[in-house]
């Protein structure tokens, strides 16, 4: 460094000078504390490689969401083309049901399914929208955490014990006491003619209503939240009661979102599966009674796929577990399509 | 602008709200309030009851031997459920061995690398659409996938159904919990020159586990249930079977077949069985719920 100090005396060498002693200098001060975290760099080499292998691998597992469900669909398919070659789309309004000649419709099943669920969804929407009110609006603060927590415990039983608990607790009272309550009642509609064994549809849909409601309640209270507070605000500066503040301040911006909601609870309801097996009685037959028993989509496969002998009979079943499968992802992707449209750019929640 | 019209009318003609108006408002507002208290009461109630009749039968036929003897056979008194207790872990390892590392990865690639992106949304939507795909669809894809061209039944079978059911869920809750990560902490690492890829491992995915471990402890819950994708898959097991390329028993199943059978001890070893599957389950998910409390990310932001 002195040496350099005196040639830079001479004034024609000195930019130069300055030059290369700049780099010199900076290399000086700093080996010392840098060279560590350098040399560990260095000897990294550049990240490159390893940045995009591993994007890459992330990628890869994205794509593997894609990947499961276009294998799902193929797979169905390739499984129940023996099926549709025979019968073609008349499989789903036939009315057969015979594995002994071979004959296959799947009419019965979809009406049980259809049956169930909607019935499931008149019980199960007001009682959410019930409760997600109350949740929002109107509970005192101490009580909201214990029993959202309650509510959404709902959700985590799983779908054999409510039907463990329906066999044997619900298909008693049904067929001891609510059942003729509802005969005596409402004998006229003609709704709940036939013999009444406890098990039937609306025994299925009542267990169907009670393990939908957490899943309807808590996506709508989600988007209730998403609503700003300054529309409850203005609707209660123009001396609205509370009602009709949640009326027109809340229930009507968040319809589209609570619309969704209820068809994401449908679509969970098409394809619930062993509560309802365990006490839809397992009969596959259209019958205009409640009480008679039915049949549904995802029963029928549960109960006779494993039994299921000759590749007819196999493909017959698969393809009614395809016609589930398209069925629920067409109500899931609508119903997820309008719960976006509402949370999606709602401002930061309130909670 | 439309409120021009109105304040003009209400200054020329103030009229004073009629008593019988504001009692029918009020009524109104009452009645709702009672229904909406009378349908929580109403949802409530069936969770008592069946929290009720799960600790009143399945206690009492909880004993040592249900957690230490196989299945007795039909007239038998005793007899517990080991094999299920046991092949229920076995399945459910399986199945986060494979399905975690893969949800993570896909909730990682949806947060840091394709937010905002085409294809970050449509993987987004598929995997908010596959969660909705009945289980029971996923059993007979996996059946006929693994099962049909190599008989028998078999754990691993079973593992890979509840493997997928897993997938979207713990996607969906990584990618929600890195979003919640400031980006001041990953440009903080980006800085000191740390490439992309530590930086996510180290920085981003560690101040999200506690968020990411409740997402995980959630997927685990809700498949630890699932009865309908394992019927075709594991199928079941009255025997002592550890063989992953064997039919092995599980606690939905095993508790499914007791259900609806005819006989009363059965019956018993059903209840028994719902119960220590829902204490499985609650405790898991309140462990989640205390996680989910005092998680880190409070602090992040």
């Amino acid at each position: 460094m002195s040496a350099e100090r005196e040639h830079g005396a001479t004034s024609p060498v000195k930019p130069t000078v300055s030059v290369v002693s700049a780099p010199k200098e900076t290399q000086v001060t700093t080996t010392e504390p840098v060279s560590q975290v350098r040399q560990f760099l260095n000897a990294r080499g550049s990240g490159l490689i390893a940045d995009r292998s591993f994007a890459a691998l992330m990628l890869a597992c994205a794509c593997s969401i894609f990947l499961i469900v276009l294998f799902i669909f193929w797979i169905l398919i390739k499984n129940s083309h023996l099926s549709l070659n025979a019968f073609g789309w008349k499989f789903f309004v036939r009315e057969a049901w015979d594995p002994v000649s071979g004959d296959f419709g799947a009419l019965p099943f979809i009406y049980g399914t259809l049956a169930t669920s909607l019935l499931a969804l008149a019980m199960a929407v007001p009682l959410a929208l019930g409760v997600a009110i109350f949740l929002t609006e109107l509970c005192p603060r101490p009580l909201r955490a214990p029993i959202s927590f309650l509510s959404e415990l709902l959700a985590a039983i799983p779908s054999v014990v409510y039907g463990l608990w329906a066999v044997f607790v619900l298909v008693p009272l049904m067929r001891d006491t609510l059942g003729p309550f509802l005969v005596k009642t409402f004998g006229w509609t003609k709704l709940f003619d036939g013999p009444n064994f406890g098990v039937g549809i609306l025994t299925a849909s009542i267990i169907l209503a009670i393990m939908i409601l957490p899943i309807i309640s808590s996506i709508t209270r989600d988007i209730m939240k998403a609503v700003p507070n300054s529309q409850r605000e203005a609707v209660l500066a123009l001396g609205a009661t509370r009602w009709e503040m949640i009326r027109i301040g809340v229930l009507r911006n968040s319809r589209i979102g609570i619309v969704g909601a209820i068809m994401l609870g449908l679509g969970r309801a098409l394809g619930e599966t062993m509560a309802v097996t365990m006490v839809i009685g397992n009969h596959p037959d259209i019958s205009k009674s409640l009480f008679a028993p039915g049949y549904t989509l995802a029963s029928v496969i549960a109960n006779e796929f494993s039994e299921a002998t000759g590749d007819l009979y196999y493909s017959s079943l698969i393809e009614i577990g395809l016609a589930l499968f398209l069925v629920t992802i067409v109500v899931n992707a609508i119903a997820r399509l309008m719960v976006w449209a509402v949370t999606r750019g709602a401002p930061s929640r309130i909670s | 602008m439309s409120t021009q019209p109105l304040q003009s009318q209400s200054l020329g003609d103030p009229r004073k709200p009629s008593r019988v108006n504001i009692l029918r408002r009020s009524i109104s507002d009452h009645i709702v309030t009672g229904l909406a208290i009378l349908a929580t009461i109403l949802v409530l109630a069936p969770l008592a009851a069946i929290l009720f009749y799960l600790v009143y039968k399945g206690a009492s036929s909880l004993n040592l031997a249900f957690f230490t003897h196989i299945p007795a056979p039909v007239g038998e008194e005793g007899g517990g459920m080991a094999n299920a207790i046991v092949g229920s872990g076995i399945i459910l390892a399986l199945a986060s061995l494979m399905g975690i590392p893969v949800g993570i990865a896909a909730g990682v690639y949806l947060a840091e690398f394709g937010s905002g992106t085409f294809l970050g949304n449509a993987v987004r939507f598929t995997a908010d659409v596959l969660n909705g795909v009945p289980s029971i669809v996923m059993g007979i894809a996996i059946y006929s996938l693994i099962v049909k061209p190599h008989p028998p039944y078999s754990a691993f079978a079973g593992g890979v159904a509840l493997a997928i059911m897993m997938v979207p869920t713990v996607t969906r809750t990584t990618e929600e919990m890195l979003v919640t990560v400031p980006h001041a902490v990953r440009e903080a690492a980006l800085g000191l020159g740390v490439p992309k890829w530590r930086t996510v491992l180290s920085v981003s995915l560690r101040t999200a586990s506690p968020g990411i471990i409740t997402g995980c402890m959630l997927a685990f819950a809700r498949v630890a249930g699932e009865t309908a994708p394992l019927l075709f898959t594991a199928f079941g097991n009255q025997f002592w079977s550890l063989r992953l390329d064997q039919p092995i028993a599980a606690l939905p199943l095993q508790i499914y077949v007791y259900a609806i059978s005819p006989y009363d001890e059965w019956h018993r070893l059903a209840w028994a069985g719902s119960l220590v599957l829902i204490a499985l389950i609650m405790v898991s998910v309140t462990l989640v719920r205390i996680f989910a409390n005092r998680g880190v990310l409070k602090g992040g932001s």
